[in-house]
């Protein structure tokens, strides 16, 4: 991105207050937290539809991988690019598949075994982002 | 958990960190106190007592030894490099009176991209890794039971790994963390997006393990050329970081709020920090009060940052605080040593006890310059959220640098911080999650396909997560062979496994040490002449690490840091034998049988009588109380008269107090009184014995005196070696 140059402004708080005057101490209040609310509002949103490698290696963590481990197949899983359908699920799909334990599964999977199983599954089946 | 000699044993809090579990999960509050009585006093803002503890100097001396301990929570941060060097600097701290110990994260981990493993040394701080949070809540499970209160143990989850450390956290039982994904945005150019959508899913793994969150805010603080300015813009910074919490479920009695008072002497600072200080209160009233204490305006000068702490602190007192932090005096110089660690607990136990009860007393105006200037804040703070959704949201005006911006906005200098939503670090790592996505974990926060019938976990499916099964939890001891703990540990074992010590600041056997110095020169010359003198002193490394000008030409105050490189083997000490005391109903009983008078003085051109006093007089516990007659002859006597006075009453002891040291007068006076008691031939009968804040035993002895007794004496001493030396006959041997 272009870096904008950044703006210069005097104080122009006593104009710009104007609209503020008629409230009293709790409207305010009120309206510092709605506006808040409304700065906010899309970031959780964006965050409740979205993954990233660091959350998914989370997800992996409380499966029951180290943070080596999860670091392995977490990258195996962007570079097959199939983190939108999360690393835990990949794991979970590839156990079905393999007939083993979990984690005997995410070892497989970091030794190349049983992509094709997942691969297989999630072919034309991720549908697009919620 | 101890070796012989009282210390921690590191060896011992390293083994079986594999089967390590927590004891407990979340944070704890001191439990508060009703109106109570501790010692002659009444206290309307403590807690429940330590069981062990080191109360403030002056409390032995003079108080009974009370240890009050205020009603909030008291932080002390730690950053060696060294976690097992912190370890026995948060026991320190938790026997001053900390009980949240908060280590500071190694320079770069925020930027690493997964987890650290194993115990590699830090750059001020230390990396956070599974081993380590292990071996520390080990260490202070311990340290917890001795000092009797629970201890939270905080650290970071922030930076490109957030969520992953939230996991290690809460599978860990660490009780605090800072969490606030604008900090990453901010100061550490972590892509924002990635930040914000990484912030969600740690917090939500807080709220399960009760972790308190402290936001970093206090940042911009510390980082805007003129402090105070920022105020409008670090009520929006909280209310993002909260709000934002809250969205994703964290309750407000998790949710803690980084407070900082913006500015510092010679400002006028408490008029410009409170109204700040009210208006988040208000604003913010039912999260959690962390006050810190500034640091922007620190400097060398340890004493001007303990008077900056200090109002501070009155700060926390006139409106409230549920976590006080604390900043070392040092912080101006060099990342925290030991005992400033220490010296900043105690000046917050020592402020916040003194101003206890303050608010029953005092009231804040509702009306005048305090209301206005808070209403005027906030709705500066008002003008700011305004914009940042004109513009389009947050993202938008973080990358038109409206944050850190010198101006008190709505006033812009153009100085932000600017970054861009595509860029930073981890840029374009962050990927809708598709219809199907699913993550089998509990705890999980956001858009999740998986199906759990009513009263099942969301890891059912796998069995059990890490949350609930924390036998699944993979430990990983070291992966660096050399740089790690164990490594660390044999360097310096022959000063763990020995008697022999060191000096140290920071790490076991560090060598350094301090000297203060006046030098009668300017400022450069006081500086080059003071390493000088610490060169032929032998210090090794020395630094000049303040200096302060007295007057441009008659002299200049410096302090040096160096180190040595001898040690010291604590096993060929002479160290003379403290003589016991006689009971005091011993001493009774010997003055019953035989009745003992002495007579006392302050002597010389001296006024001071408080000392004198509270050894002689029967209301301190003084040799009165004993039975012991004694005839005071007041302040300013001649040594002559003490003599005299002493062979009118057939005395058997004089006591001396002298209390003046110019041109050495204390010792002139101990020797001039001995000389007399000779010439006058009762050296024999009498006890001669001298007391001030600058005598010791060694010196009065040396002057020729039976007995000296410095600082912190009292009237059972004094009495139990005048009964012993008469029932020894020892006077003027």
């Amino acid at each position: 991105m272009e870096r904008k140059a950044l703006t210069e402004r005097s104080d122009d708080f006593a104009q710009r207050r104007q609209h503020l005057d008629a409230l009293d101490d709790e409207q305010l209040t009120q309206r510092f937290w709605k506006l808040s609310e409304d700065v906010v509002k899309p970031l959780v949103d964006l965050a409740r539809g979205h993954t990233s490698p660091s959350i998914e290696r989370s997800v992996l963590l409380r499966m029951g991988f180290s943070g080596e481990e999860a670091r392995g197949l977490v990258q195996a899983v962007e570079d097959r690019a199939l983190l939108g359908k999360g690393a835990g699920h990949v794991v979970l799909v590839a156990s079905r598949a393999l007939d083993l334990p979990v984690r005997e599964t995410g070892l497989a999977l970091m030794e190349g075994r049983g992509w094709e199983a997942v691969e297989a599954h999630f072919d034309g089946g991720g549908g697009k982002g919620c | 958990m101890l070796r012989e000699d009282g210390r921690l044993d590191i060896d011992t809090v390293l083994a079986d960190l594999e089967d390590y579990r927590p004891r407990r999960r979340g944070w704890t509050w001191r439990t508060p106190l009703e109106e109570t009585r501790v010692g002659p006093f009444t206290y309307r803002q403590i807690a429940e007592p330590q069981e062990e503890g080191i109360p403030l100097p002056a409390a032995s001396r003079s108080f009974d030894g009370i240890d009050p301990q205020p009603e909030c929570v008291i932080t002390t941060e730690i950053a060696s490099g060294r976690f097992e060097d912190d370890l026995r600097r948060m026991r320190m701290a938790a026997w001053h009176g900390a009980d949240h110990l908060m280590v500071i994260r190694t320079a770069g981990q925020s930027h690493f991209d997964g987890l650290i493993e194993g115990t590699p040394e830090g750059v001020g701080g230390i990396p956070i890794t599974r081993k380590q949070i292990r071996a520390t809540r080990k260490a202070l499970d311990f340290i917890e039971d001795e000092v009797g209160r629970p201890l939270n143990f905080h650290s970071y989850v922030s930076g490109v790994a957030g969520p992953e450390i939230g996991v290690l956290f809460a599978e860990e039982g660490v009780n605090g963390a800072h969490q606030d994904p604008q900090y990453n945005v901010l100061y550490r150019n972590v892509n924002m997006i990635r930040s914000f959508v990484d912030a969600a899913v740690a917090k939500k793994l807080m709220t399960w393990a009760q972790i308190l969150q402290i936001d970093g805010a206090h940042n911009a603080n510390a980082t805007a050329r003129e402090a105070w300015k920022v105020m409008p813009e670090l009520l929006v910074q909280h209310a993002i970081n909260t709000q934002y919490s809250e969205e994703v479920g964290m309750p407000k009695d998790l949710i803690g709020l980084s407070t900082v008072p913006p500015t510092a002497p010679p400002a006028p600072a408490i008029t410009m920090d409170l109204p700040y200080a009210v208006a988040l209160r208000e604003l913010f009233a039912d999260c959690q009060m962390r006050a810190q204490m500034n640091t922007r305006y620190i400097e060398s000068d340890t004493r001007e940052a303990t008077v900056t702490h200090v109002l501070n602190l009155l700060i926390s007192r006139l409106t409230s605080v549920d976590v006080q932090s604390t900043i070392t005096p040092d912080e101006g110089r060099n990342v925290p040593w030991h005992h400033f660690n220490v010296a900043a607990v105690d000046t917050a136990k020592q402020a916040l006890l003194g101003m206890d009860g303050i608010l029953d007393m005092v009231e804040l105006k509702k009306d005048g310059p305090l209301a206005d200037k808070k209403r005027e804040i906030i709705e500066r703070a008002v003008l700011f959220l305004e914009e940042i959704l004109e513009v389009g949201g947050y993202f938008e005006a973080v990358a038109r640098g409206y944050f850190v911006d010198s101006g008190y906005y709505p006033e812009r200098n153009g100085d932000g911080i600017a970054r861009d939503p595509e860029g930073g670090i981890a840029a374009d790592s962050v990927v809708p999650r598709d219809s199907d996505y699913l993550a089998p974990v509990c705890e999980h926060f956001g858009y999740n396909a998986l199906k759990v019938d009513e009263g099942d976990r969301a890891c059912q499916e796998i069995g059990g997560c890490t949350l609930c099964d924390p036998d699944k939890i993979v430990y990983i001891d070291e992966l660096d062979p050399e740089d790690n703990v164990h490594a660390r540990l044999q360097e310096n074992a022959s000063l763990r496994d020995s008697d022999r010590i060191k000096p140290e600041v920071e790490w076991l056997g560090d060598g350094w040490l301090t000297m203060h110095m006046m030098l009668p020169a300017a400022e450069e010359i006081a500086y080059y002449a003071a390493l000088q003198i610490a060169e032929r002193l032998g210090l090794m490394d020395a630094e000049v690490i303040h200096t302060g000008v007295m007057q441009p030409a008659e002299g200049t105050y410096v302090e040096i840091k160096g180190r040595v490189d001898f040690d010291i083997d604590t096993s060929q000490l002479v160290i003379p034998e403290k003589e016991e005391l006689l009971s005091e109903d011993e001493i009774r009983e010997a003055v019953k049988k035989e009745p003992m008078t002495v007579v006392a003085a302050t002597v010389g051109e001296d006024e001071h009588s408080v000392g004198m006093r509270e050894i002689i007089d029967i209301k301190h516990g003084g040799l009165e109380k004993f039975g012991i007659e004694c005839v005071y002859l007041g302040t300013s006597v001649p040594v002559d008269k003490a003599i005299d006075a002493a062979i009118e009453t057939n005395a058997s002891g004089i006591l001396i107090s002298t209390i003046i040291t110019h041109a050495d007068v204390h010792r002139k006076n101990m020797q001039r009184l001995e000389q007399l008691a000779r010439e006058k031939g009762i050296r024999e009968r009498v006890t001669l014995i001298a007391g001030g804040t600058q005598v010791t035993d060694d010196l009065a002895r040396s002057a020729g005196l039976d007995a000296g007794f410095g600082r912190g004496t009292t009237g059972h001493d004094v009495a139990s070696a005048l009964v012993r030396a008469r029932e020894e006959g020892s006077a003027g041997e």
